[in-house]
């Protein structure tokens, strides 16, 4: 699995969405599933998978799906162009 | 963001909140009427001088300056008994800068790092749907954490098991402790634990340990004697003015205000701004609300200034006294609507 692959897993299981959701235009607090507490187990969730530490202004930031892809980006875990 | 002194801070905040009051009039008809009513016009020369609101008007009025549509997100307080909770209206803009400048204050004491986090309360709390008060505080810190643990189960007894585990895990490094400053009073003490690693972040008021007569200096003396606690903030904050807190420094010396906020303390009877050490009701100055006109504040806690530019950090540093009693606050509130605004 490529790491979009793996972090579109990563949503899906921590906003509890079904295996076939779409998630590439997911923003924050768009859809009812992904509030403020299940942003935190977003973060953690993809601290585990990708072994990385995200900043509190990272979290913050992290608004949508894309911008996750990006943060990722950031810590060097390869993820391609959407 | 503790950086201005009480000089340069008043260089930087009035043309910005004289900006803000003058964009709230044009946005928010109900404001707009209030400020006509008590005459209120520029030039101000002074934060002093600028039209406040009385915080109780988030109850009963519906105060926002922009569409409905664009409102992204509605705050409200929680209402003792008999109230109405306040209701104040965040657009895209207000929320994120409310959370980027809360992180932005605490970062001062906690740094950039997600700390591993104790929270001194059950996670019940986060789950309500219609979240509490004490709920959406714990809730907004745990951003500011990970491994988030739990001190209390779900009957609210204390989880010796949990901060155990927790302690052997983090207890080595710098980790952050947050909770209600009564819960913590009571259960915290009772861990018998070594938290000398952590930073102590609480707020909710005085009022309960004032009860038991126990004040600030009490506090922070017997949490560094039992649990090692020496790095402790108190804050205060409101619903009404989400994103902004006063935060105790370093040394216990005093409630400070982010560069982006200020107090004035006004004499009840006067409306004038109280002398340093002369208490009076604690107005609330911040420059982010901008969807809603929260901007200047009057509350109904009494203050005091303790000093300017003479603690551990430069600006005003102040303490909360607690409550106006009721029959003050009627009063009070009668004098209020009347004067609503100009000093």
């Amino acid at each position: 699995m490529n790491h979009l692959d793996r972090l579109r897993a990563v949503f899906r299981m921590a906003l509890n969405l079904p295996a076939d959701a779409d998630v590439d235009g997911l923003e924050y607090r768009a859809v009812p599933q992904w509030d403020s507490l299940a942003h935190m187990a977003l973060i953690a969730a993809m601290e585990d998978e990708f072994s990385v530490m995200i900043d509190t202004d990272e979290m913050i930031d992290m608004a949508s799906f894309a911008k996750a892809a990006e943060l990722l980006e950031k810590h060097g875990i390869g993820a391609t162009a959407l | 963001m503790f950086r201005l002194t009480a000089a340069e801070k008043e260089a930087v905040l009035l043309p910005e909140l004289v900006e803000l009051t003058e964009h709230h009039r044009a946005a928010c008809l109900p404001y707009r009427r209030i400020l006509d009513a008590v005459g209120a016009a520029p030039p101000y020369e002074r934060v002093a001088d600028l039209p406040w609101l009385p915080v109780r008007l988030f109850k009963t009025h519906e105060l926002r300056s922009v569409p409905e549509d664009q409102v992204f997100r509605v705050l409200t307080s929680s209402g003792t008994t008999g109230q109405r909770p306040s209701r104040v209206y965040l657009d895209r803009a207000a929320a994120a800068a409310q959370t980027r400048m809360l992180a932005a204050t605490l970062r001062e004491v906690l740094g950039e790092r997600r700390l591993p986090m104790l929270v001194v309360d059950s996670r019940s709390v986060t789950r309500d749907p219609t979240l509490s008060a004490r709920g959406a505080g714990v809730l907004g810190m745990m951003t500011f954490g990970r491994d988030h643990t739990f001190v209390l189960d779900e009957q609210g007894r204390v989880d010796a098991e949990a901060v155990k585990g927790f302690l052997a895990r983090h207890g080595h490094e710098r980790f952050l402790v947050f909770g209600f400053t009564f819960l913590v009073w009571v259960h915290l003490r009772a861990l018998g634990a070594d938290l000398s690693r952590g930073v102590l972040v609480h707020s909710g008021g005085w009022k309960r340990l004032a009860d038991q007569a126990v004040g600030n200096a009490e506090f922070r003396r017997r949490l560094a004697d039992e649990c090692g606690l020496t790095r402790v903030h108190n804050f205060y904050g409101m619903v009404e003015q989400i994103g902004t807190v006063f935060l105790e420094g370093p040394d216990g010396d005093g409630l400070y205000c982010p560069d982006f906020a200020d107090v004035v303390i006004r004499d009840p009877n006067t409306w004038q701004e109280a002398p340093t050490s002369v208490p009076g009701l604690i107005e609330v100055v911040s420059t982010l609300p901008t969807s809603y006109p929260g901007h200047v504040l009057l509350t109904e806690d009494l203050g005091v200034v303790r000093g300017v530019d003479d603690g551990g950090l430069p600006g005003k540093r102040f303490e909360v006294l607690g409550r106006l009693s009721r029959a003050e606050a009627r009063g009070c509130s009668d004098t209020a609507g009347d004067t609503v605004g100009q000093s």
